[in-house]
């Protein structure tokens, strides 16, 4: 309540500062180089905002803004308005169904002047918020089904109106919010048995058998080496975890492969390759393609900054946003791959430890949830452009071009940050 | 709770370390083992480039330039930057109208695609150049004017000789031979654009290029470290004699036939015209195609290069070879004379001659000059005939044809311009297989008189005029007489004097003698100049062909080949004018004419001289029928359709 009227950034978490500016500028470097041609004229491009990487800018500058707005706020507004911030949300959603405009096949736009915003990037806030002052209500006992199914249908209502816009994408973000309950005391196995049931239909249908039984080989492996000393007093468990092992390799090299072609119909198996992007998307083959060509050419030191053939000159489709990670791969190499990946590591690890420092539930859930976005984002992003995962439209938090995106994450961070640097005044 | 919650966390961390650790040696595996893909990227990025070098000049032996470049300007679209310009204007310019616009604009986004730049309209004649740059500025950036080289022939003369180029087709292209270029490429298709295309290319240099998705070229690779430059092509130098070549084409106008002079020094070719001779200019730019049909279609078929690929019966003109053999062989002399009465009935049935008073042939020089043809069949059968081989049928036949193919007859001599054809001269072999074996030196009488299975090209006669006039030697014809910067041995072949059969001297003065004697006193009167002592020979071949299924006679070709002067000898000739009766008539002139405008640069103001001019410009010897259906009137001469 008194709250030290010291210093303006007292208590700020400097850390996560620091790794957001290093990624916001990564990005809007690597915008750049995937728009730069030798002769533009830079300065006139950043004025007349004609560019992505001016307009990324622009966007940089309003974020900061909104930054120390939040930061000036009393972090008790959060709490208190959560609910209402995510009703709003899932009003502006309807809303966009009913008025939305069409970009790109997926009806999930507003139009406010003249600019495009994606009311979906913003309900990841508003859901993160709700669910965190759901989980840390003191009504709320979530060994029970009840609060569970609550829970549940907090981060899976969002995410049933984004399908309904075409946004299959992004509502599949929305799934990431089971690891946050899970850090609540969702039973392990119940994450563990749905994620991979979806896991294991969806890498049968994309990805060729036998990668995917050297994937299993190798978690089977880490697993049994993390897991020794329990497997050292109850031998069974190696049994279990080899149990689970045969049964996963089965269910994809053969049970799925048999109902795809004997049990469903035909049109049943073409409608499911097609929503997969797998079946006569040429397209679709062609950005993995050519996103491969690009982030292998790199080589192990990449060919320097400016220096990329393949992503200067267009042969990579959404180079800025969804395949930004091209950029990277192609002029910093494996090594500055590795670096830029280990920034994300570093950010998510450090939020990790900013939540765990928490004696708020509400603080804590919401920062996990910080965490499983970002995380869910980077693996799902960066694996689509090295060909391990279906091309589906999800940006690379903070560095992907994209006001609406760049705006959301910064948010949530931010309300994050807010929510630590008052960590000792009330237990909430 | 917390402690509780303890392992949880890790398990958080230990999913997201390991999605990260698949990503990671996912990105090993791109980046650092598969090499493959750094191949792929610069196939996707690097635009091979080539840079046409400008094809070398042709001089001729003045050192004038009579094959050059140009520059034409083809008007390129790039479809997607074609906004608000005025198409009813530019249509007006192109005269073209609006839906041809729409069309070649589909067109060219069905070639290419909208965003590359595509030939909206190639070669644009010069007028609608002009007027379209100055309104350029109007219709940028979607057009652009590009400039393109081609080939331009400011004299107009020389069609047959300098060839032309043209892209290379599509079974050329995969032809091994060809294996240096690439579709699209311009190359020689004939004439000397065609034989000394590796010397006039050039060197093609390549340029490395980045390019974009779209195959935009977006500047240099690597600061152009690989490209190299383009070489232009070397320059010939010709013996040719341009304005003596156009003097031909002129006196050939409105006759078939052709005129081939040779400089019996060194084997140079100083002028060779096919006639009817089209300009060569109608073959570059704006409407080659469309002549090339006309002309590739034309009855006077103006695109057969008669001086090398014509084969008529030598007639008279072989006259002094038939002289020459009989002197070697020993049957004659110079001072051999024949009884003729007007015919030779030493076969049967009378072979004609234009003489009958008595001593018309008295010895070879008034038998030469006359033209007798009683003495030649004569001498002919005493060569084949000649014990010393046998008889005819044994080594005679062979031997004489082996004189014959030292002359340079019955086979490519091997001009550097190509599809020369060999002509015929009829051996041992050829009779046994057509008479099986019944046959003696009366069955081929008439080729003493140049008639019969005997035909020669115009050049095999012209440079049969040069062994005449060297009295036993000759260079390969030629035109190339030196390449700027020359590395290559194209040239070796034709340094080298070729000596003919080792015949005597005296017997070269006796028919030397002979043919000086047709342009003072004889046949050849008609192609005397004053104070040029010349050698010359008259001609009149039988023509024969087929009309109606039945062999027909029609108009003889007028044939005279003639060397000056005659005692140094600076010029050799030979002219054919295809049906248009006794050689002295029209063939003469035209030699007289070619041979005073060469020794003496021009032609004399004597008005005797202009009036042999003035008929020879005048003559139209072209068939009324051949002529009806040809459309090379209107091609050629006054009404020609000059390239921009």
């Amino acid at each position: 309540m008194n709250r030290p009227q010291t210093k303006l950034t007292q208590g700020i978490d400097w850390p996560i500062v620091g790794l957001y500016l290093a990624l916001v500028i990564i990005g809007l470097m690597s915008i750049f180089a995937a728009e730069y041609r030798g002769d533009d004229n830079i300065w006139q491009n950043i004025i007349h905002l004609n560019k992505n990487y001016s307009r990324q800018l622009m966007w940089f500058g309003i974020s900061i803004v909104v930054a120390s707005v939040i930061w000036l706020t009393d972090s008790k507004f959060f709490t208190a308005t959560a609910n209402l911030v995510y009703a709003f949300g899932i009003l502006l959603l309807l809303l966009v169904l009913g008025i939305g405009k069409d970009v790109k096949g997926s009806h999930s736009w507003l139009v406010l002047g003249g600019f495009q915003f994606q009311p979906a990037e913003l309900t990841k806030l508003c859901t993160n918020l709700a669910l965190a002052k759901y989980l840390s209500s003191q009504e709320t006992d979530f060994n029970k089904l009840r609060s569970r199914l609550i829970a549940a249908a907090i981060a899976l209502v969002p995410a049933g109106i984004i399908i309904l816009q075409s946004e299959t994408g992004l509502a599949l973000v929305y799934f990431s919010f089971f690891l946050v309950m899970y850090r609540e005391g969702l039973p392990g196995v119940l994450l563990v048995i749905a994620f991979s049931g979806i896991v294991l239909v969806l890498s049968a249908l994309l990805v060729d058998k036998m990668i995917l039984f050297i994937i299993f080989s190798v978690i089977t492996a880490l697993v049994i080496y993390f897991s020794r000393r329990e497997i050292k007093r109850k031998r069974s468990r190696l049994l279990v975890i080899l149990g689970i092992y045969g049964f996963c390799s089965l269910f994809v090299m053969f049970i799925v492969p048999f109902a795809f072609t004997k049990v469903l119909k035909d049109y049943q198996v073409r409608r499911i390759e097609v929503m997969l992007g797998k079946e006569n998307d040429p397209k679709a083959t062609y950005n993995t393609r050519q996103s491969m060509i690009a982030i292998g050419s790199g080589g192990f030191w990449g060919k320097g900054y400016l220096k990329g053939t393949q992503t200067r000159f267009d042969f990579v489709p959404e180079q800025s946003t969804d395949f930004i990670f091209c950029t990277i791969g192609e002029d910093f190499g494996f090594v500055g791959s590795v670096l830029f990946i280990a920034i994300y590591v570093a950010l998510l690890f450090r939020i990790i430890h900013v939540a765990e420092r928490q004696r708020s539930t509400f603080t804590r859930v919401y920062a996990y949830g910080v965490a499983s976005i970002i995380f869910f984002h980077l693996a799902i992003n960066i694996s689509m452009t090295i060909g391990l995962a279906p091309v589906i439209g999800i940006p690379l938090p903070l560095v992907s071009y994209g006001g609406s995106s760049l705006l959301a994450f910064t948010m949530l961070i931010f309300i994050m940050l807010r929510l630590d640097a008052d960590r000792q005044m009330v237990l909430r | 709770m917390s402690v509780f919650n303890q392992p949880r966390r890790r398990v958080i961390q230990l999913i997201i370390l390991g999605m990260m650790s698949i990503i990671i040696v996912r990105l090993f595996f791109l980046q650092v083992v598969e090499k493959k893909y750094a191949k792929l990227a610069d196939a996707n990025a690097v635009l091979r480039k080539v840079v046409y070098p400008s094809r070398g000049i042709i001089y001729d032996r003045k050192g004038r330039a009579i094959l050059s470049n140009d520059v034409l300007y083809d008007l390129v679209v790039t479809p997607r930057s074609v906004k608000n310009i005025d198409t009813a204007y530019m249509c007006t310019i192109l005269k073209i109208d609006k839906e041809e616009f729409k069309k070649k604009i589909a067109d060219c986004i069905k070639k290419n695609g909208p965003v590359r730049q595509t030939v909206f309209m190639s070669l644009l004649p010069a007028e609608v150049y002009g007027q379209l740059q100055e309104s350029m500025y109007l219709f940028q950036p979607g057009f652009e004017l590009i400039p393109r080289q081609i080939r331009s022939y400011p004299y107009g003369a020389g069609a047959n000789i300098l060839g032309y180029i043209a892209e290379i087709s599509p079974t050329m292209l995969k032809d091994s031979n060809y294996a240096s270029y690439n579709s699209g490429d311009y190359l020689g298709f004939t004439g000397l654009e065609k034989t000394y295309e590796s010397v006039l290319m050039g060197q093609r240099g390549i340029q490395y290029l980045v390019k974009d998705n779209l195959n935009r070229p977006q500047g240099p690779y690597e600061n152009g470290e690989f490209d190299s430059a383009a070489v232009a092509g070397k320059n010939l130098r010709l013996s040719l004699d341009i304005e003596l070549q156009a003097l031909g084409e002129k006196l050939m106008h409105g006759k078939i036939g052709s005129i081939v002079a040779i400089d019996p020094s060194d084997g140079g070719i100083l002028a060779m015209v096919s006639g009817p001779s089209f300009d060569p200019n109608l073959l570059t730019g704006s409407y080659r195609s469309a002549n090339f049909n006309r002309l590739y279609q034309d009855t006077t078929l103006p695109l057969f290069n008669r001086a090398i690929q014509a084969q008529y019966p030598p007639g008279s003109t072989f006259k002094p070879m038939i002289a020459l053999v009989g002197l070697d062989e020993g049957v004659i002399t110079p001072s051999t004379g024949y009884p003729c009465g007007g015919a030779y009935y030493g076969c049967g049935r009378p072979i004609k001659c234009e003489h009958h008073d008595a001593g018309h042939a008295a010895n070879l020089r008034l038998a030469l000059s006359h033209s007798c043809n009683s003495y030649f069949s004569h001498t002919y059968r005493l060569s084949v005939d000649a014990a010393k081989w046998g008889g005819i049928r044994v080594g005679g036949m062979q031997k004489w044809a082996d004189y014959m193919n030292n002359f340079g007859f019955g086979h490519k001599i091997g001009v550097d311009i190509p599809s020369e054809r060999p002509g015929r001269i009829p051996d041992k072999k050829y009779y046994d297989a057509k008479y099986k074996g019944s046959w003696n030196s009366c069955t081929n009488v008439f080729l003493g008189i140049g008639q019969g299975e005997v035909e020669t090209t115009p050049l095999q006669m012209a440079n049969a005029m040069c062994i005449v006039s060297n009295r036993g030697s000759f260079f390969i014809p030629h035109f190339v007489k030196s390449i700027d910067n020359d590395n290559t041995h194209l040239l070796d072949k034709y340094k080298e004097r070729h000596v003919v059969a080792h015949i005597s001297d005296t017997a070269y003065s006796a028919v030397i003698h002979g043919m000086t004697d047709v342009i003072e006193s004889g046949t050849g009167r008609g192609a005397q100049i004053e104070g040029i002592t010349m050698g010359g020979k008259t001609g009149t071949a039988e023509n024969y062909a087929i009309v109606d299924g039945k062999r027909t006679k029609m108009p003889n070709h007028a044939q005279f080949v003639a060397f000056a002067p005659a005692e140094n000898p600076k010029i050799a000739i030979c002219v054919i004018v295809e049906r248009s009766g006794f050689g002295a008539k029209y063939a003469a002139p035209i030699a007289s004419l070619m041979i005073e405008k060469y020794l003496k640069d021009s032609i004399s103001s004597n008005p005797r001289r202009q009036a042999i001019l003035k008929t020879v410009l005048e003559t139209v010897t072209i068939p009324e029928a051949m002529r009806a259906k040809s459309k090379l009137d209107s091609l050629n001469s006054t009404v020609i359709k000059k390239r921009p």
